[in-house]
């Protein structure tokens, strides 16, 4: 036993102990804990084994920078992959599993990577791997990611909940150490909305760890009496469990909160993850300084920490690292951790200290080895002992964990999050935020304040800049006095030369000082380059120890500043999120909504089986009488429409209403055919082109009164087309009297299609509906018998005799089986969008598998709709240009097979007979294609080049994916009915 | 993650509430404007680095077709103008 529970001492709850399992071994914790600080006081010094080598990793620090302590929380669906022991709250029941080993922890076949390791360098998997390129996918990738694995993804379904909620405020700060928290009070207080949001399970930042007395009080204590006060003050919101992982546009900042990470079992009631977007009118960043790594040989070994983290260990959780700890230091912050392990009744084995020239008083009996250097460490699974060359003598001092600092970095990543770049300080040997306005403020540490009263001055100081410039008073304040204060400098030292092993950069992605070199060596030396080629800060904890390092690094090997390398890019997210907290509630259907026609149900009743189209559901057809393939049903509902009467559901078509004096003349400007003298009680089919003269939708629309019509869209583009004509009203042409409005879910619509649909439709509707009185293309308002009002239209989309009747929604069912029940003598079959297709497709009606955004009026036959007397619509002028009107372009026909079994299927190529399969011969292209049940075989809709004129000829179909050539005769598209005998009857 | 966009009509909301036309300077020509006019009209786009009026649809409040002034590079947004309005005082 080496780190072990103090005997007293930290703010955990010495009286709330806490069972959890680490690799299947019960321990015990407190309330307060962190998994790290549990499995220190349980000596678990070995936590995992590291990304490329597989050498054995301990616990490094004591917060969400922790490159080694990665660990997996939970079991099945429910585990956490990557989450970092140092932030983990420990909880009863937590059950924890290290990564990256196997059998074992302790015994890691991998490990026989780390005796390859001199092959193993920068680089080594691009070069090494090349050759033959097809191995790299097969062969060497699956065993390369087989070997280098974090934890493991969970591929079951996350059972967990999670929520997005937005939040508002005046002053958002981040961090709840000293600065932020002057900063939340001199906010608050002047009643500010203030949010006051920190990573941690308990709030009060670096004081928690503290020591000394800020006027007069324990430094816990005065962070407490300041939470205390903030809670009582009602304008402000404390979120503790709240990473503030990223700044956005607007003064927008991301936070995940972690509402219920922390418990066995989470209530039902509540997420496990928030994820807050908090717009703040001002933001102050206070998110202190990390501890930076010194970079010496063997400096990877478990039991080689931060002192920064030994010291919190100590003075906020009771554990002490190790009983004999050495410490290797380029500044104050060593010294004060002796103290404070000293006080904690810890051996010190030494200071190392890279200086000469040192201010700090050591405790007591603890010996000082100036201008020294730590070059290797003894012990195997953890450290036991520390080689220190001073003046070329080498010497080794035993010990059970050292301590290492080599100053500080600020936390800046939020405010260099939108493209400033961090600025090096030579006086501070660090960098920087940038200045990025007056929207993020930085202060404290994180702003290169170190010293404790400093940081209290300005969060309190910045606090009252940001409530005078928000138009609110700031009561004046007297700064709290500290005892006991260090000056916190030190020397820059990247490197500490004369390592006699591994010289670790980046501990998670196995990078170390060669590495470096070698980047450098081969040209790779630009900051950003080295990165990737070194993978130095790539791993999960994005380099927050060793980024800085690895600048440093890069410009002590040219002679630069560091200046000169500048930092790599930071992007959020500070530290990572789970995807399940990014999308929310926005699963399943709540992703994706469901759209369900009013005639749904009657849909189901009669056997429906569905199909998605975009967000609706539309029957596809109905299945009856044992029919096994959709086929048999799709073509007995053909069959009887063209000899009875069916009922298809065509609710989810758009409609719009359009009202106003100048609606017509509107339409006559959205379409290319004319609409200005449609009479009232007419539908008139329309085509609607896009500016660049290409079809962009078509439908009917009908005048139900002068200054009212009621326009149809394609399912698909329904939104589109009311989009294009908000702008073209609002953008285009501002002072049309037009305004208009979606009635699409407003409206049930029924087509009736069939010779007998007039028997069916007479006996619902009291108005007279035969040819004479209700002809093809009439349409108007009809009273249902029952006195239901209803839009009817002789409308035919099949190419039979058809109606379609629209009913307000909510009637839609009981009309559908009230249609259903009168056609039952007619031999009435409900259909769906299958015969739908195939009875257009006999008709040689169009879709959008026809206008695919390709294709003018003239090419699918329309070219005399065009209207050449109109002044204008969308699309005139582009319509006529050169290659619009070609003589060789693609027009549609239809073509049928010369062998009557044959199969075309959509998307093959036409080749004339005996020409090779090339672009060069492409002559068109098949758009639809089914089985004519009403003819007996294949037929399709095609675009074919100068198509009309060829009527009669024998044409390749070519269909290279299903590995088919059928020769196929060239027809006029109207296979069924071309005189429109049936639609007129 | 989130931006917010002024809406004249419906107040500060967060921009997947709208959607992105393209270049709002571009007038539609006459029907009688030269090839190249028209040309430029649909085809062309000079995609600036920097300051830029772009069509922005407010899908998801009041439907209005709006002027978005922004910073293609900073995203920052100087001002957001109702499309008519717009059109009506360059006398369409």
């Amino acid at each position: 036993m080496t780190a072990y529970r103090l005997a007293s001492g930290g703010l955990v709850d010495r009286n709330a102990p806490l069972d959890f399992r680490f690799d299947g071994r019960n321990l015990a914790g407190f309330s307060g804990d962190t998994l790290a600080s549990a499995l220190l006081a349980s000596d678990q010094l070995l936590v995992g084994r590291s990304f490329k080598y597989h050498r054995p990793r301990g616990i490094v620090t004591a917060g969400p920078s922790e490159p080694n302590a990665l660990v997996t929380i939970g079991k099945g669906a429910n585990s956490d992959p990557n989450t970092k022991a140092t932030v983990a709250e420990l909880y009863s029941g937590l059950d924890a599993r290290s990564q990256n080993r196997f059998p074992s922890l302790k015994y890691d076949v991998g490990a026989v990577n780390g005796l390859l390791s001199p092959f193993l360098g920068a680089g080594f998997y691009y070069k090494t791997f090349m050759w033959p390129a097809a191995f790299w996918e097969k062969v060497y990738e699956p065993i390369i990611r087989k070997a280098a694995g974090l934890g493991r993804a969970v591929l079951e379904r996350d059972p967990q909940s999670y929520e997005k909620c937005w939040a508002h405020c005046d002053l958002l700060v981040v961090g709840s150490g000293p600065a932020g928290l002057m900063a939340a009070l001199t906010a608050g207080r002047a009643g500010l909305r203030v949010i006051l949001a920190d990573e941690d399970f308990r709030l009060g930042g670096s004081l928690l760890g503290e020591t000394v007395r800020i006027d007069g009080v324990y430094a816990p204590d005065f962070a407490e009496t300041a939470l205390s006060e903030l809670r009582s003050l009602p304008n402000v919101t404390m979120m503790p469990r709240t990473t503030v992982f990223g700044w956005y546009d607007d003064n927008v900042f991301g936070a995940v909160e972690r509402v219920q990470k922390h418990v066995a079992l989470p209530q039902a009631k509540l997420p496990v993850e928030r994820l807050w977007r908090i717009v703040a009118k001002r933001a102050l960043l206070a998110s202190g300084a990390e501890e930076r790594p010194l970079v010496f040989g063997g400096n990877d070994k478990p039991g080689v920490m931060m002192v920064g983290a030994m010291r919190t260990y100590a003075n906020r959780f009771g554990v002490a690292a190790g009983k004999s700890v050495a410490i290797f230091t380029n500044g104050s912050a060593g010294y004060r951790t002796a103290a404070d392990l000293v006080a904690h009744g810890v051996d010190i084995a030494a200071i190392i200290d890279s200086r000469a020239d040192v201010s700090e008083v050591a405790p007591d009996g603890v010996r000082v080895i100036r201008s020294a250097s730590v070059i290797d460490t003894k012990g195997r699974q953890r450290v036991s002992g520390a080689v220190v060359e001073r003046s070329g003598f080498e010497q080794t001092i035993a010990c059970d964990a050292i301590g290492m600092s080599g100053g500080w970095n600020p936390v800046i990543h939020l405010a260099c999050q939108r493209g400033a770049k961090a600025v090096w300080s030579e006086d501070l040997k660090t960098f920087l935020a940038p200045d990025v306005g007056n929207g993020l403020v930085v202060a404290g540490a994180a702003a290169g304040r170190y010293s404790l009263a400093g940081c209290l001055q300005d969060g309190a100081d910045k606090a009252a800049m940001i409530v005078a410039d928000l138009g609110f008073s700031a009561s004046a304040h007297t700064a709290p006095v500290v005892d006991g204060e260090i000056d916190p400098s030190f020397t820059a030292l990247w490197y500490s030369p004369g390592a006699k092993a591994k010289a670790f950069v980046d501990f998670q992605n196995d990078v170390h000082v060669k590495d470096i070199g070698l980047a450098l060596r081969e040209g790779f030396g630009h900051v950003e380059h080295a990165k990737r080629y070194t993978t130095n800060g790539m791993a999960t904890d994005q380099g927050k120890l060793s980024g800085i390092n690895a600048t440093g690094l890069l410009a002590a090997m040219q002679g630069i500043s560091p200046a000169d390398v500048g930092t790599t890019t930071f992007r959020p997210f500070y530290t990572p999120v789970a995807f399940g907290a990014m999308a929310g509630t926005s699963r399943d259907e709540h992703a994706a909504p469901v759209r369900k026609s009013p005639l749904h149900g009657w849909a189901q009743r009669n056997g429906a089986v569905f199909v998605d189209s975009g967000l609706w559901y539309r029957p596809a057809y109905f299945t009856q009488h044992g029919e096994k393939t959709w086929r048999e049903s799709a073509d007995r509902e053909v069959l009887n429409i063209r000899e009875n009467v069916g009922l298809c559901d065509v609710s989810t078509l758009g409609k719009i209403e359009i009202f106003g004096p100048d609606a017509a003349e509107f339409l006559n400007r959205l379409y290319c055919n004319p609409f200005l003298k449609l009479p009232v009680g007419k539908a008139r089919y329309g085509l609607m082109l896009r500016e660049d003269g290409m079809v962009y939708d078509d439908g009917t629309t009908s005048r139900l009164s002068p200054e009212h019509f009621v326009m149809t869209t394609t399912t698909a583009l329904a939104v589109g087309v009311m989009s294009h004509m908000e702008y073209c009203a609002q953008v285009h042409w501002p002072d049309l009297k037009v305004r208009f409005c979606s009635s699409t879910d407003q409206w049930a619509q029924m087509a009736i299609a069939g010779p007998k649909a007039r028997l069916v439709m007479q006996a619902l509707v009291e108005d007279d509906v035969s040819d004479a009185a209700f002809p093809f293309l009439a349409a108007g308002i009809v009273t249902l018998k029952g006195g239901v009002k209803a839009r009817l239209f002789r409308i035919s989309f099949s190419g039979e005799l058809a109606y379609e009747l629209a009913v307000p929604a909510g009637l839609g069912d009981a009309v559908a089986d009230a249609i259903m029940e009168e056609g039952r003598a007619h031999g009435i079959c409900a259909y769906g969008v299958e015969a739908l297709n195939v009875l257009r497709i006999e008709k040689g009606h169009v879709t959008h598998a026809e206008f695919d955004g390709r294709v003018t009026p003239d090419d699918a036959g329309f070219g005399r709709m065009v209207s050449a007397q109109k002044p204008d619509f969308i699309g005139k002028r582009l319509s006529t240009r050169y290659g619009l009107t070609a003589a060789d372009r693609m027009q549609m026909v239809g073509l049928k097979p010369v062998e009557a079994d044959q199969h075309i299927r959509a998307g093959a190529h036409l080749l004339r007979e005996g020409a090779k399969p090339s672009t060069l011969n492409d002559q068109g292209y098949v758009s639809s294609a089914c089985f004519s049940p009403t003819l007996g075989h294949a037929i399709a809709l095609a675009f074919l080049k100068s198509g009309r004129e060829r009527y009669g000829e024998r044409i390749v179909v070519w269909d290279k994916l299903a590995g088919a050539e059928v020769v196929a005769e060239v027809c006029n598209p109207v296979f069924v009915d071309p005189g429109n005998a049936k639609l007129n009857s | 993650m989130a931006s917010l966009i002024h809406c004249p009509h419906c107040g500060i909301r967060p921009k997947e509430e709208f959607s992105i036309r393209g270049d709002a300077s571009l007038v539609r020509p006459d029907p009688a404007a030269s090839d190249e006019a028209w040309n430029d009209y649909v085809h062309i786009r000079s995609n600036p680095r920097g300051r830029y009026h772009e069509h922005w649809q407010h899908g998801a409040g009041c439907r209005r077709w709006l002027v978005v002034e922004r910073d293609t590079f900073t995203h920052e947004v100087f001002s957001v103008t109702d499309a008519a309005s717009v059109a009506r005082k360059a006398g369409r």
